[in-house]
């Protein structure tokens, strides 16, 4: 390259976002990952709305993971409360978490990133040469969405997630109705991990990565449990922002994040399949197994691959939830209203979701705090661009630039949900 | 005979709207083919310059630079279709709208020079004329293709804008104000979701924006007696479509009448 690049508005990724990468006597003299994605102020208004309110309003932070930000409060809130949900409910969240995955997942490998690998400026373009890669592609995304759609009555925004469970049992003939597209869904998905192996990825290995992830002591985490560093710091929920710090910076409406030693660090699905891949169910172990990768897994672009492999994962759960899916009992616990202070993390798709909320003794919130995934990368995704430097510098202009532009697509990140959680200020004039 | 070329903006949003297109999962690859999709950030890095014949808007403008980004579109595209209840009224985002010192502790940023918003969160039509809206959070996608459609076709489109009400007694769901007590926009709220929250037993929050030419005043008592913590009806009018007039109107006079 030899002029600076420029991407001013980065397409295929969620949200708004600008890249630059200015030279200075022929070396690179600066790196902006900039965020001007307008912030929305989400923990500012969310205080003096009653709990109940808070998964329907959080959701609205991302369209395209709003389970994620519903999950991730009611646990939160639950935990302030003291509630305990029953198995049942704690199966049908799972359920409902495996199908926002699905959805977001799909729709990353092959619209989102694919592109990229394959030399398409989109989807689209692709479906030209090779319809019939689109096509399925089109139908993986959508049995996600039909189940999120079977669950809580629509694809984005569902409406049926509350603080203590689900405000009615789901349908059982619209959960097993999917059965048959579901167990599709698991083979399709193991083809992709197999073609997603067979990719030509940018040669990029991060040797520093710190990967942060949640981990449960019985499952593959993404609903709850404890916060897990590579370095082998497990940090308990209540201790989060004790060790995994943000920074307001210049250049970005979103925050950036550190952990208290002051290095970036990454959450997302390399993370989760580094870090918690010995947990995975038989028919993504098998298939992890079959395409023999060495893990942990230190490309950043190669995340495609655990995207992959975590959709074989959560279909094959699908499938067993739904044939199992059985309710009994009510599907929600009634709430004992009272002063409290709660904090939770869930996995979404791109990564580690903190909430933490405190409660009026009528409900209402007093204070909310969220530490969304994409935030939590940025700083690390400008330390792996610097990483990268040295290689760009020798390659063509465009190639450099869609090389950069790719590094930061393969991350998913959600832009908008980085940016929602700064708080509003207002002065009295 | 030329493709009509069609354009996706975002401004404040959650993406979800535009999220709906690529969710027509069965019908994406013919809506590509009898259009041509000539920016949409999210779906394509393939970017052709305007002028659009169809711009579909996702988002509220809620910074200086949107709003002048607006008026640059409105110049480049033929029709601009509001895509959504952020688009159409300002969003969940408007909230700050009514904001004041009492309402919100005073926060400080680390350095809020660094950040370049506005005071407030407006609907697209606060800033240019427009030529059709679409309200929903999300938008139903069908009736997005609608839209599209319609447009195509040189015909009004088919978006009903009756209340929410009519959906329910179609689906035969029982009325979750009668039968419950629990309060419900319903009788004052655009149909397109499918009555959705009453079918899961809850009462309809209002995100596909108040039926046009809405009186609520008959309502509001109606709603106000069923609350189940003080304050709840306000919450629920200033909510997703909160900016909307007839909602922001009415819970104006309920904080009146309370004073």
């Amino acid at each position: 390259m030899k002029t600076n690049i420029e991407i001013p508005a980065l397409a295929r990724v969620e949200g708004e976002g600008a890249l630059y990468i200015r030279l200075k006597d022929g070396k690179i003299n600066d790196i902006e990952l900039n965020i001007y994605e307008p912030p929305r102020f989400f923990e500012g208004f969310l205080q003096g709305r009653f709990l109940q309110e808070v998964p329907d309003i959080t959701a609205r932070i991302c369209g395209i993971c709003p389970i994620a930000y519903q999950m991730s409060s009611v646990k939160a809130l639950e935990k302030a409360l003291l509630v305990n949900v029953t198995p049942e409910i704690r199966a049908l969240r799972r359920l409902l978490y495996d199908a926002e995955y699905i959805e977001s997942h799909a729709l990353h490998i092959y619209m989102l990133q694919a592109p990229d690998l394959l030399g398409h400026p989109s989807v689209l373009s692709l479906a030209e040469v090779a319809p019939e890669v689109v096509k399925k592609a089109l139908r993986l995304k959508k049995i996600g969405n039909d189940l999120l759609r079977a669950i809580g009555g629509r694809s984005v925004h569902p409406v049926n997630t509350c603080v203590g469970g689900f405000y009615r049992w789901p349908r059982i003939a619209a959960i097993k109705s999917l059965k048959e597209d579901l167990i599709w869904g698991l083979e399709a998905a193991k083809e992709t991990v197999r073609w997603a192996a067979t990719l030509e990825y940018p040669e990029l290995e991060i040797d520093d990565y710190e990967f942060v992830a949640i981990t449960h002591p019985d499952e593959y985490a993404i609903l709850e449990g404890e916060v897990l560093s590579s370095r082998g710091i497990k940090t308990p929920i209540e201790q989060f922002e004790k060790r995994y710090l943000e920074k307001h910076v210049k250049h970005s409406n979103a925050l950036h994040s550190h952990t208290s030693d002051g290095t970036p660090y990454i959450t997302g699905p390399l993370a989760r399949l580094n870090l918690n891949y010995h947990q995975l169910g038989e028919e993504a172990s098998e298939i992890l197994a079959e395409i023999d990768i060495d893990l942990p897994i230190n490309n950043p672009y190669k995340a495609l691959i655990a995207r992959a492999i975590e959709l074989v994962e959560v279909y094959a759960e699908a499938i067993r939830l739904a044939e199992a899916y059985n309710p009994q009992g009510p599907s929600h616990v009634e709430l004992a209203l009272r002063e409290c202070e709660g904090a939770a993390a869930s996995e979404a798709p791109r990564g580690l979701l903190y909430h933490r909320y405190i409660v009026n003794a009528n409900g209402s919130i007093n204070h909310a705090h969220i530490v969304p995934p994409t935030a939590q990368n940025l700083a690390r995704i400008e330390a792996d661009l610097w990483a990268f430097a040295p290689r760009v510098i020798d390659m063509p202009q465009e190639a450099a630039t869609l090389a950069c532009e790719h590094l930061v697509r393969s991350y998913d990140p959600c832009i908008s949900c980085a940016t929602h959680f700064l708080e509003l200020s207002i002065e009295e004039t | 005979m030329r493709k009509p070329r069609v354009a996706v903006y975002k401004f404040s949003s959650c993406d979800g709207c535009q999220l709906s297109l690529l969710n027509l999962e069965d019908e994406i690859l013919d809506l590509a083919n009898a259009v041509e999709i000539a920016f949409f950030l999210e779906a394509t890095s393939d970017i052709s310059p305007g002028p659009y014949d169809i711009a579909l808007v996702e988002g509220s403008i809620s910074t200086p630079h949107e709003a002048e980004r607006i008026v640059e579109i409105r110049k480049q595209a033929d029709i601009v279709v509001a895509l959504g209840t952020c688009a159409t009224s300002g969003g969940i985002q408007a909230l700050r709208n009514f904001a004041d010192a009492d309402d919100y502790a005073l926060k400080v940023y680390q350095h809020p020079e660094f950040l370049d918003t506005l005071a407030t969160s407006t609907p697209i039509s606060d800033h240019i004329k427009i030529d059709l809206e679409l309200w929903g959070c999300p938008v139903n996608k069908y009736q997005v293709l609608e839209v599209i459609a319609s447009l195509l076709q040189n015909r009004r489109p088919n978006i009903p804008n009756y209340s929410v009400c009519l959906d329910c007694k179609r689906a035969g769901n029982i009325c979750v104000m009668v039968a419950y007590g629990t309060p419900c926009l319903g009788p004052a709220t655009r149909s397109g979701c499918g009555a959705l929250c009453p079918e899961y037993g809850r009462g309809c929050y209002g995100c596909f924006g108040p039926i046009p030419n809405a009186d609520l005043s008959p309502l509001l008592p109606i709603l106000t007696s069923h609350e189940r913590h003080p304050g709840e009806v306000v919450q629920l009018l200033r909510n997703f479509a909160g900016y909307a007039p007839t909602f922001r109107e009415a819970a104006d006079e309920l904080l009146q009448e309370g004073k």
